[in-house]
């Protein structure tokens, strides 16, 4: 498939979003952390750019932009519907959280729920983008039962990562939530080794012969109807990046993963001070980038059995 | 709406003959030319002229191979919309663009409210949407509703455009949904088959497959030149003479 800067920022920066949210919204909840004004406002500020930039940048693949308010009608059936809509719900739990918790420095009951609803809605959100490409039948490596729990601990991943990098910063560190990130970041280490060795093993869910209906004997393509790429190979027959794969797949692992799992640990040793909150940053940074690379593959890597038609697969 | 009818009233739908197309492309032209002023028009086409062609088509003619046992043949392979029972790029579709009719079960794209997501592209198994750069919607075939229910036309022209063009009459258009029309019967005949029927898709479209060897028509390969012996006499003489 073809991968759209578009659509890999906004899978990759909506979840890292929402994963930061959802956290903000435990932390408010809980009352772990009381509220103040200038983290609070960064904090919620970070998710929000995170999210708001993302959705906007889902837009820019768009065909017809300006009618991009009609996606929110078909919420019956369609993922990407659902997606469009729990994203708009979630803005207003944490809308009303980020005024009420950080603006207003309030907390209780009030803030609890919005906390927890605003938690609840991110998780909905990000289940519904993962749900988008699972749903999808043609493509096997998205049409897979590790899509789903992919985006969720990559969002949570990312979500804690960014949070330990804003604790640092504002000069809150904790040790609980900088190991909770250094275990986030090794379980999707993980779990992003184990779909990739999945997904090699894979073949396509259909054979020549069942898409022509050609039973029996092998079915070879001679000739295509048409001598230059046309949508569907531009499209869905995308392979650059196949080609590149191994060492596309070493970048990732060593960006997402590797780096700031390394750098959390030097953090973790320094205890606090600015050095562990330069670390820290440094850590988001990279793993923001390598899950970019990540959802490059993502898409790069999935086959479409309309290649089959073309005598690739 | 993008949930699909529970039941349609007719699946009306196309029997594809892979015995009897000839690859001619007859079809597809006529496709083109009939729906780039139709239903989902313009069809657009960049580039038409240049090194790097490319445009929107409803229809698309492959070519394969077909070998069993040591016995090949080739195949003309026509790839459309099947108009599925169950399509997935209906059910994706986050505006409302793409639907399933009730009444005939044609597939189509509202072009007023498509946003030109791509998803349902992707949802389909088959490669039979195809994304219009210039205007930024999608498009596919319409089973041609603008000529099956056109009363403008002559009765015999109420069929879809490459169906009326196919000069081998590898085409059949009709009502699959009712297991006494023309083209049930021909399925049911000649073993037509519905294509990936493992997605679960479940298309209205069949193809009939070629029908088996008969075994009657002349070998490929003529019997190899057998060495020509001496022949004496005066004709011999001359090979001798000119063999020299
Ligand atoms: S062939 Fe493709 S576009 Fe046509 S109805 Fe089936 S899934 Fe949809
Ligand atoms: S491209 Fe248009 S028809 Fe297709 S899913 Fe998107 S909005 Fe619907």
């Amino acid at each position: 498939m073809h991968p759209a800067y578009s659509v890999i920022v906004f899978t990759t920066a909506t979840g890292a979003g929402y994963g930061l949210l959802a956290l903000l919204g435990l932390l408010a909840a809980t009352g772990a952390t009381p509220p103040s004004l200038v983290p609070g406002l960064v904090s919620f500020g970070l998710a929000f750019a995170l999210i708001g930039g993302g959705l906007l940048s889902s837009t820019g693949h768009l065909g017809r932009p300006e009618r991009a308010w009609r996606a929110f009608s078909q919420w019956r059936s369609s993922w990407l519907s659902r997606e469009g809509v729990a994203a708009v719900v979630t803005f207003v739990p944490a809308g009303l959280l980020a005024l009420g918790w950080a603006v207003m420095g309030r907390s209780g009951a009030w803030i609890a729920i919005c906390g927890l609803l605003a938690a609840a809605c991110a998780v909905v959100t990000v289940c519904s983008t993962a749900m988008i490409y699972a749903s999808l039948k043609p493509i096997a490596q998205w049409h897979s039962r590790f899509t789903l729990p992919s985006y969720l601990l990559f969002a949570a991943t990312s979500g804690l990562v960014l949070l330990n990098a804003l604790m640092q910063v504002f000069g809150r560190p904790s040790v609980p939530w900088l190991a909770a990130a250094l275990v986030f970041t090794a379980l999707a280490w993980v779990l992003k080794v184990a779909v990739w060795r999945h997904n090699d093993a894979l073949g396509m869910p259909a054979t020549l012969n069942s898409a022509t209906g050609l039973k029996g004997g092998t079915v070879r393509s001679v000739e295509w109807p048409h001598t230059e790429d046309n949508y569907l190979l531009k499209e869905m027959g995308y392979r650059v990046a196949r080609k590149h794969a191994a060492r596309l797949r070493l970048i990732a692992v060593i960006l997402a993963f590797a780096l700031p799992g390394a750098l959390l640990v030097i953090a973790l040793l320094l205890r606090g001070g600015p050095a562990a909150a330069f670390v820290s940053v440094l850590a988001a940074a990279s793993q923001l980038a390598g899950l970019m690379v990540e959802r490059w593959l993502f898409f790069a890597e999935a086959k479409h059995t309309v290649t089959l038609y073309y005598g690739r697969d | 709406m993008t949930c699909l009818p529970a039941k349609t009233e007719k699946s009306l739908g196309l029997v594809i003959d892979l015995d009897t197309c000839v690859g001619c492309q007859a079809c597809v032209t006529s496709c083109k030319e009939w729906n780039t002023g139709g239903h989902m028009a313009p069809l657009t086409d960049q580039n038409p002229y240049g090194g790097t062609a490319d445009g929107v088509w409803f229809n698309r003619v492959h070519t394969y191979e077909h070998e069993v046992d040591g016995a090949s043949r080739t195949v003309h392979f026509p790839r459309s919309c099947l108009h599925c029972e169950t399509p997935a790029c209906v059910t994706v579709c986050p505006t409302g663009a793409s639907y399933k009719r009730t009444s005939d079960g044609i597939v189509l794209v509202d072009e007023d409210k498509c946003i030109g997501c791509k998803l349902c592209s992707w949802a389909c198994p088959y490669g039979a949407r195809e994304f219009d750069v210039d205007v930024g919607v999608m498009k596919k075939c319409t089973l041609c509703v603008d000529r099956i229910y056109n009363e403008n036309l002559k009765e015999e022209d109420r069929v879809p455009a490459c169906v009326a063009a196919c000069p081998s009459g590898a085409r059949h258009f009709g009502d699959l949904g009712d297991a006494t029309s023309p083209v049930s019967q021909l399925v049911a005949a000649r073993g037509g088959t519905a294509l990936m029927p493992e997605l679960g898709y479940a298309p209205t479209n069949r193809y009939l497959p070629p029908r088996a060897n008969t075994g009657r028509g002349p070998k490929v390969a003529a019997p190899a030149l057998e060495s020509v012996g001496d022949a004496g006499g005066f004709f011999g003489w001359v090979d001798r003479v000119l063999s020299r």
